[in-house]
């Protein structure tokens, strides 16, 4: 194994010192240091995983990250440029899509939140995939209204730890997980928002007992996860006794720019598959179909663009609030065209690949049949917070609409009715 | 299916310093208050607020080079420019003579005195154009030869939008594109009672009417299809601003109005209804945008851009003031109020320079979803 270009002793030196001047770091000089990784660590011969960890130790991970913690604190706009140029060499990827919790969800929370003993021991393993995360938030009784959850973490006898108990359910890959982003509540008698904790929660614990859930797909991707008497050293906190609220909200605001953000080329995801399909198939044609596809095919090019418009100003810095919204128009779209697919299929639209129950390594919107996208395509307006709530939180947030009155925000969690 | 380079989707700082300008311009006058007022006078246009908006700020002249007389700005600016307009639905002739009449002569040959001399004069706002077509008319769908002859034009064009006002038309006619004097002899510009009323419509009779060539057919022609992309791309702009104005007004009125103890907008059915409109008008920005940016550089994928933003925008401005009218209850029903001129203007507009669905047809052939045989 090769041995790290940069140790991350420096590297978090250099980070608590400023870093390095961002401004030196333009796209030819992130192109020499590809070059130069691609030359210490040829990909024809290097493993892939050594590869991945040079990667990171050069700062080429995600290169608006820190030093020393896979970043070189440049701006995250550039990021395109390494990928590109590491793809052009022949590198391997980190394969993102396996690891999209730990990547769009874990990461930016530790980042933000961590201590930098946490950053230093969970990033690098995060990054290169060798460590997947999974995200132990909801449960049976607390979905939308995440903040009634009753996990309970308790102070186990010597104070130097804690104690977890409770229920999680619709836990995606927590079969493969190494880690999970835990919130636990630890004082009851606190309004539900304040006596909430966030832990990172040991998927080996002899405590965790992780069970397939099976979904209308015929597959389990999400899981029921048990935790009885699950032990967490403190050391293992994110953030404040007490605060793990607006630690979850770091958590809970990258969920969804993850999930909605991504850029997508002209007729790429669903609309293509069916696009290609009306071409290849003029016999299943008809006027109706026409007319439908043709509206649907006009608003995935204007969330498309969207997208690229909210990319280019996260890419300058200034997010718009155009994010919480791109999450609500993909999962419309996603459900609105894969249905329209499987109606144009016809006859082959009445089949199905596999119902056999498996655990999947990655979810893939558009992987398989048009059956299974429509089937699929169901969980993007509940996962990640539903439809209707982001419309809530548009509606207040963004539109700034006065909120509907509620009872249960100063009211003791204990007390709340269940 | 080929993706274009990723075009320029923000605005730029000059582009938002403009945009400053017209609407603390579009507000002195009045905003929409003043344009009830304007619609009710039965004048075309407001001249002062046009003098000061197309010559006093210079934004007539936006699409026409600096040699020509013109700013040499491009489409994007005058997207700007036709947002705030839609925004504020102000009654001046900036679509259908700074737009579609400027375009149009563009397209002529400008070494030409007569394209030269009558672009310079609508670039510096002194004198108002229209292009005489149908405002139905969709880029591509230009009729051509229900105006016939040469020196002398006969021939009758309906639904004219801008021509009430206009000083000089552009008419297309079989023999090639002319330029008439709206005072001319045997040119007759008839008003007809327009749904919007914020933009006048007029039937043009032309009996043996004076005019000069501008272009043999089959420059007219391209002339002609060129301006109507155009304008149908710059129209989604206008649409935009309009239905901004809807959401926002809808947003202050229904925070503020108390019904059931509680304000009306924190009622969960009301803030779906807004939200959901928030999300329409956000990607209607990106496509409006869009089509401007790829109007403003000549880029290839410039058809398809404007058909998007066309098919999206029309239906968005259509359903941003048919909730504001809504979700005002009774004062929205009234005379009084301004959503109804909003109402009038996104549903003429939705027919302007093609239908939604139209646009849709148009994009089943650009991009290779053509519908069943037969
Ligand atoms: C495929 C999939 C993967 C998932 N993966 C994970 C994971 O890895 N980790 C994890 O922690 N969670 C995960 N989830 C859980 C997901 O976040 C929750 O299902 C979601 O937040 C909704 O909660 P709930 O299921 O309890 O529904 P509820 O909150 O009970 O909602 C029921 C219905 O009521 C509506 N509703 C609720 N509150 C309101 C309101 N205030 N206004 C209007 N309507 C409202 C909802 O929109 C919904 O239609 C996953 C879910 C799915 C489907």
């Amino acid at each position: 194994m090769s041995g790290p270009t940069t140790s991350p002793k420096d590297g978090a030196a250099a980070a608590r010192s400023g870093g390095t001047d961002a401004t030196a770091l333009d796209a030819d000089a992130l192109r020499r240091r590809v070059a130069d990784l691609l030359t210490t660590h040829d990909p024809a011969t290097t493993d892939r995983l050594d590869f991945l960890r040079a990667r990171f130790d050069a700062g080429l991970a995600w290169i608006h990250f820190p030093e020393g913690l896979g970043g070189l604190g440049a701006p995250r706009a550039l990021q395109q440029v390494v990928d590109q140029a590491l793809e052009a060499g022949g590198a391997p990827d980190n394969a993102p899509r396996r690891i999209g919790i730990g990547l769009g969800m874990a990461a930016p929370t530790l980042l933000r939140h961590g201590t930098d003993a946490q950053r230093r021991r969970f990033l690098r393993p995060l990054w290169t995939g060798e460590e997947v995360w999974c995200q132990l938030f909801s449960e049976p009784g607390a979905g939308s209204d995440l903040a009634a959850l009753a996990t309970r973490a308790t102070r186990d006898g010597e104070g130097d730890g804690w104690i977890v108990d409770g229920q999680k359910v619709w836990t995606s890959q927590a079969h493969l997980a190494r880690w999970g982003i835990l919130l636990a509540r630890t004082d009851p008698d606190l309004p539900k928002h304040r006596g909430i904790t966030y832990f990172v929660c040991d998927m080996t614990d002899p405590g965790v007992d992780v069970r397939p859930l099976r979904q209308i797909t015929g597959e389990a991707e999400f899981n029921e996860v048990f935790l009885t008497g699950v032990r967490i050293p403190d050391t293992h906190r994110l953030g404040g006794v007490g605060e793990g609220w607006q630690v979850a909200r770091t958590t809970l605001m990258n969920e969804r720019v993850a999930i909605g953000g991504a850029r997508v080329p002209r007729e790429s995801g669903m609309i293509g598959l069916v696009a290609d399909t009306w071409r290849r198939q003029p016999e299943l044609r008809t006027h109706d179909l026409h007319q439908r596809l043709l509206k649907l095919w006009v608003d995935a090019e204007a969330a498309r663009l969207t997208a690229e418009r909210l990319g280019r100003q996260l890419a300058l810095g200034q997010p718009g609030p155009e994010g919480s919204g791109m999450k609500l128009a993909f999962a419309r779209l996603n459900q609105e065209i894969s249905g329209l697919e499987v109606e144009l299929l016809a006859e082959e639209g009445l089949g199905y690949d596999d119902w056999t129950l498996t655990r999947p390594e990655l979810v893939d919107f558009t992987g398989r049949d048009a059956g299974y996208r429509y089937l699929r395509a169901k969980g993007n307006s509940i996962e990640g917070g539903t439809s209707e709530v982001l419309l809530n939180i548009i509606a207040e947030r963004v539109l700034g609409l006065p909120p509907e009155p509620r009872t249960d925000k100063d009211a003791a969690w204990k007390d709340l009715p269940r | 299916m080929t993706t274009p380079a990723p075009p320029d989707l923000l605005y730029s700082e000059t582009e938002d310093d403009l945009r400053a300008a017209v609407r603390s311009l579009l507000t002195d006058r009045g905003g929409p208050t003043a344009a009830l007022a304007e619609a009710e006078t039965g004048r075309p246009y407001d001249p002062d607020l046009w003098r000061s908006l197309a010559t006093g700020m210079g934004t007539a002249g936006l699409l026409v080079p600096e040699r020509l007389g013109g700013q040499g700005a491009t489409a994007r600016e005058a997207a700007v420019v036709l947002e705030e307009l839609g925004r504020s639905v102000a009654a001046v002739p900036y679509l259908t003579s700074a737009v579609l009449a400027v375009r149009t002569l563009l397209g002529c040959d400008t070494a030409r005195p007569e394209v030269a001399g009558p672009l310079a004069a609508l670039a510096d706002g002194t004198r108002v154009g229209a292009l005489a077509v149908p405002l139905p008319t969709a880029p591509g769908g230009a009729p051509h030869g229900t105006v016939r002859g040469g020196a002398g034009l006969s021939g009758e064009i309906t639904s004219v939008a801008g021509a009430a006002g206009a000083d000089v038309l552009l008419v297309p006619a079989d023999s090639g594109l002319y330029a008439v004097d709206a005072t001319a002899p045997g040119v007759t510009v008839t008003p007809v009672t327009p749904l919007d009323l914020t933009r006048p419509l007029a039937r043009v009779t032309l009996t043996g009417a004076t005019a000069t060539l501008l272009a043999e057919p089959a420059r007219a022609r391209t002339a002609v299809a060129d301006a109507l992309l155009t304008g149908a791309g710059l129209l989604a702009s206008e649409q935009l601003g309009l239905a901004e104005w809807c959401l926002a007004e809808t947003v202050r009125y229904t925070g503020g109005r108390h019904q059931f103890g509680r304000p009306v907008g924190s009622f969960q059915a009301l803030k779906h209804r807004l939200a959901a409109l928030w999300l329409d008008i956000v990607s209607a920005r990106a496509t409006a945008r869009n089509a401007a940016d790829a109007l403003a550089t000549g880029s290839p994928d410039t058809a398809v851009a404007v058909a998007v933003a066309q098919a999206h925008c029309g239906e968005v401005a259509v359903r941003a003031a048919q909730e504001c009218v809504q979700l005002h209850g009774g004062i929205g029903m009234t005379w009084e109020h301004p959503a109804h001129l909003y109402l009038k203007r996104a549903k003429s507009d939705q027919i302007a320079l093609g239908t939604p669905g139209r646009h849709r047809e148009t994009l089943a052939r650009l991009v290779d979803l053509p519908g069943p045989a037969g």
